[in-house]
C-alpha cells in the first residue's frame, strides 16, 4: 500500500495505461505542457512526447469528436474536459455520437473513449463551473458513467475504463484531487459496476458518491456518538448501477437515504428509490429519502453555496427524522 | 494516376446503380414500405463515385444522411444497404440504424452521420490515428454547404491544420441548405476560402465531373499521404430532387431544375463515354447491368427476415 492523492492516483493510472498500451493517448486543455489545471497528467508529456498527450485548442465538440474517430479507427483516446459543465459544449459528440455509434451500425464498430471531467461546487467557482451531471449523462443508452471517490478507487476504476473498450464517463471532483488515501500497489484495477460498502452499519443505509461520499462517512461519525450505525455504500458507478449491494444492505437496515451534490431534482437518488421500491417492495420500515442540491443555480458566496449543496450536517439531519 | 478511360464504363455503371437504387427506394417509401426519413443524392453522384474511388478501401470515409451514394461508391454492399432500407436483419446496421446512419468498418465507412457536420471530426480523429499508427491511410469526409455554418466545422478545420492530419474535406455544395438557398444563410457564396483562412489548401470544382472529382481528391490523397496535411475541395453540384422525401420543394423554379438538369452527371459521362467511341448500345448494355445489381438487392432484401425484437437489446457495448 502506497499513500497517494487523488491526482496522484490518476497519474499513475494513466502512466500505466499508456506504457502498457500504445493506443492509449490523452487530450485535453492545458494537460501537456501544464500538466492539467489539477495536476492528473503531470509529467506526462515528459515521458510519453506530443504525439501521445496533446493540448488542445479550446474546441470540446472538435476534440472530443476526434477522440471519437480515432476510437472508431483502433486508439484508445483518453479524453479530458476541464470541467463537466464543458460537456454541454460537446453534449452532440457525447450524446449523439459516442453513445449511439455502435447500435446505430448494428455492432459493427465499438468507440473506446473515456471522457474524464471533474464536477461540483464547494469552491465558489459558480454556476457554470461547479455542476454535476451524473444523472444526465447515466440516462443515455450507450454511455458508461463512473464517479469514484478515493484514490484508491479513483486509480482502478480509472484503469478499468481505459480498458472497457466502450463510452465511459470518468466523473472525478474538485475537491478531491487533494484528498489522500491508500492505494493498492502493483497492478490495480476496480471493476465497473461494483458499488463498494465503504462503513458497515445496521440502522440504516446511505447512498452516496463522489465527494458526498466523504460527507456521508463524516455524517456517519457523527451519527455513530449518538448510537445510530449508518452503512455507507459508495456507488463508484452511476451507470450501471448496482442494485443488488443497495439492495442486501437495505434488507438489513430497513432505512435508506440517497445523498448526492447534483439537484435532487431527477437526480439517481430519485431512480435508486424509484429501483428500490420496485425490486425490494416491503424492505423499508420509513419511506426511503433522497437529498440533493436545492433547485437553484449554484452560487458563489459561501454562505449561499453552502445553503444550496448538500452539507454534512444535512445528512446527519435527514438521518435522525428517519429514526 | 487519374481515373483513366477505361474505366469511365465501370464509373458509370456505378452511377446508375446509386441512381437506380434512390429511385428504388422513392419508389418502395411511396408504397410505405420504408420508415423514417430518406435524403436522396440524385443529381450527385459523380461526387460521390469520383470521391470515394480515388482512395482505397482502407482509407477511412464519413459522410452525411444524404449517404447512400458514398457509401455504395466506398464497397458497402448494395444488398445489405438495401435491406437496411427495408428494415430487414440482413441490413448493414441489423435494421437499428437505418437509411442515415450507414457503416461499414470493412471497407472504411465509418459512419453515415444525421447530425450536420458531426461526422467531419470524426473523420480527423480517423486521420488521426492513421497519423499516430505511422500508416499511410487517409480520412476523406463528406458535408453539405450547410455544414460550413456549424461550430465544430471550424473547429476541425483548426485541429486538421494544427496537427497536419491527413484528412480530405469534401463540401459538397448542392446550392441548398435543406429548404433554404445557402447564400441566403452563408456569410459567402463560396465556402473554400473559409478553409483557406484556417491554413490549407482549398478548391472550387465543378464536381459533376466525376473525372475531374476524382483527380482532385486523388490529388488532395496524395498530399495527405505524404505528410502535407489537409485539403479542402469544395464539389459544386445540384440536388435533383428534394431535401427529402415530401419536400414541396417550393423554394425552387421547376426551370431551375430542367436546367440543372442537363448538367447533370449521369448524362454527362454518358456523352463523354459516347465521345470516347462507346456506342448508345454499350451504354444501355450498362445500364442495364446497373438495374440487375438493384433488382438483385431488392429481392434479397424482400426475401430476409426482419428482425426479432430481442435483437433492440443488443450491440449497444462491445
Amino acid at each position: 500500500m502506497t499513500t497517494l492523492t487523488y491526482a496522484q492516483a490518476l497519474n499513475d493510472a494513466l502512466r500505466e495505461e499508456m506504457r502498457a498500451d500504445p493506443r492509449v493517448f490523452i487530450m485535453g486543455e492545458d494537460i501537456g505542457h501544464h500538466g492539467g489545471i489539477f495536476r492528473v497528467t503531470n509529467s506526462l508529456l515528459d515521458e510519453f512526447g506530443p504525439e501521445r498527450v496533446r493540448d488542445t485548442p479550446i474546441s470540446e465538440a472538435g476534440f472530443v469528436g476526434l477522440g471519437i474517430g480515432a476510437a472508431l479507427a483502433g486508439m484508445r483516446p483518453v479524453v479530458e474536459l476541464l470541467f463537466m459543465d464543458f460537456a454541454l459544449v460537446a453534449a452532440d459528440q457525447i450524446v449523439n455520437q459516442a453513445a449511439k455509434l455502435r447500435y446505430m451500425a448494428g455492432g459493427t464498430v465499438s468507440v473506446p473513449i473515456v471522457i474524464r471531467a471533474q464536477q461540483g461546487g464547494g469552491r465558489g467557482n459558480g454556476a457554470q463551473h461547479s455542476q454535476s451531471f451524473e444523472a444526465w449523462l447515466a440516462q443515455v443508452p450507450g454511455l458508461i458513467v463512473v464517479a469514484p471517490a478515493t484514490p484508491a478507487d479513483a486509480k482502478g476504476l480509472l484503469k478499468s475504463a481505459i480498458r472497457a473498450g466502450n463510452p465511459v464517463i470518468f466523473i472525478e471532483h474538485k475537491l478531491l484531487y487533494n484528498t489522500k488515501g491508500e492505494v493498492p500497489e502493483g497492478e490495480h484495477t476496480i471493476p465497473i459496476g461494483k458499488a463498494d460498502v465503504k462503513r458497515v452499519g445496521r440502522d440504516i443505509t446511505i447512498v452516496s458518491f463522489s465527494r458526498t461520499l466523504l460527507f456521508a462517512l463524516e455524517a456517519a461519525e457523527q451519527l455513530s456518538q449518538q448510537g445510530v450505525e449508518a452503512e455507507v455504500i459508495d456507488l463508484r458507478t452511476i451507470e450501471p448501477l448496482d442494485m443488488e449491494t443497495i439492495i442486501q444492505s437495505v434488507k438489513g437496515t430497513a432505512r435508506l437515504l440517497v445523498v448526492h451534490e447534483s439537484h435532487a431534482n431527477c437526480g439517481i437518488g430519485a431512480e435508486i428509490i424509484a429501483r428500490v421500491y420496485e425490486q425490494a417492495p416491503d424492505a423499508l420500515v420509513t419511506p426511503a429519502r433522497r437529498l440533493g442540491a436545492k433547485q437553484v443555480p449554484i452560487p458563489v458566496a459561501e454562505p449561499l453555496e453552502n445553503a444550496v449543496l448538500p452539507q454534512p450536517a444535512d445528512i446527519v439531519k435527514a438521518v435522525q427524522a428517519m429514526m | 494516376m487519374p481515373l483513366s478511360p477505361d474505366r469511365l464504363p465501370d464509373a458509370y455503371r456505378q452511377m446508375l446503380i446509386i441512381r437506380k437504387f434512390e429511385e428504388t427506394v422513392r419508389n418502395l417509401y411511396q408504397q410505405g414500405r420504408i420508415r423514417g426519413s430518406f435524403h436522396p443524392c440524385v443529381g450527385q453522384e459523380a461526387v460521390a463515385v469520383g470521391g470515394c474511388w480515388a482512395v482505397r478501401q482502407g482509407d477511412f470515409m464519413t459522410c452525411t444522411y444524404r449517404g447512400h451514394g458514398h457509401a455504395i461508391a466506398k464497397g458497402l454492399s448494395v444488398r445489405a444497404a438495401m435491406a437496411e432500407m427495408l428494415g430487414k436483419a440482413t441490413g448493414c446496421s441489423k435494421g437499428k440504424g437505418g437509411s442515415m446512419h450507414f457503416t461499414d468498418p470493412s471497407v472504411g465507412l465509418l459512419g453515415a452521420n444525421a447530425i450536420v457536420a458531426a461526422g467531419i471530426p470524426h473523420a480527423a480523429g480517423a486521420a488521426l490515428a492513421s497519423q499516430m499508427q505511422k500508416k499511410d491511410a487517409v480520412a476523406l469526409t463528406f458535408f453539405g454547404e450547410g455544414a460550413v455554418n456549424q461550430g465544430v466545422y471550424h473547429e476541425t478545420l483548426n485541429l486538421a491544420v494544427i496537427w497536419k492530419l491527413p484528412l480530405i474535406l469534401v463540401c459538397e455544395n448542392n446550392l441548398y441548405s435543406e429548404m433554404t438557398p445557402s447564400h441566403e444563410t452563408t456569410s459567402q457564396a463560396e465556402t473554400y476560402p473559409r478553409a483557406a483562412a484556417y491554413g490549407m489548401p482549398a478548391v472550387r470544382i465543378d464536381a459533376n465531373d466525376v473525372e475531374l472529382m476524382y483527380a482532385t481528391v486523388e490529388e488532395a490523397a496524395a498530399r495527405a499521404r505524404s505528410g502535407g496535411g489537409p485539403t479542402y475541395i469544395e464539389a459544386m453540384t445540384y440536388r435533383l430532387w428534394g431535401h427529402m422525401m415530401g419536400d414541396p420543394e417550393v423554394y425552387r423554379t421547376k426551370e431551375e431544375v430542367a436546367r440543372a438538369r442537363e448538367n447533370e452527371p449521369v448524362t454527362r459521362l454518358a456523352r463523354r463515354l459516347k465521345e470516347l467511341g462507346h456506342s448508345a448500345r454499350d451504354l444501355a448494355q450498362w445500364e442495364a447491368e446497373a438495374e440487375a445489381v438493384i433488382a438483385d438487392a431488392l429481392q434479397f432484401a424482400e426475401s430476409s427476415p426482419a428482425p426479432k425484437p430481442e435483437e433492440a437489446f443488443t450491440d449497444v457495448f462491445a
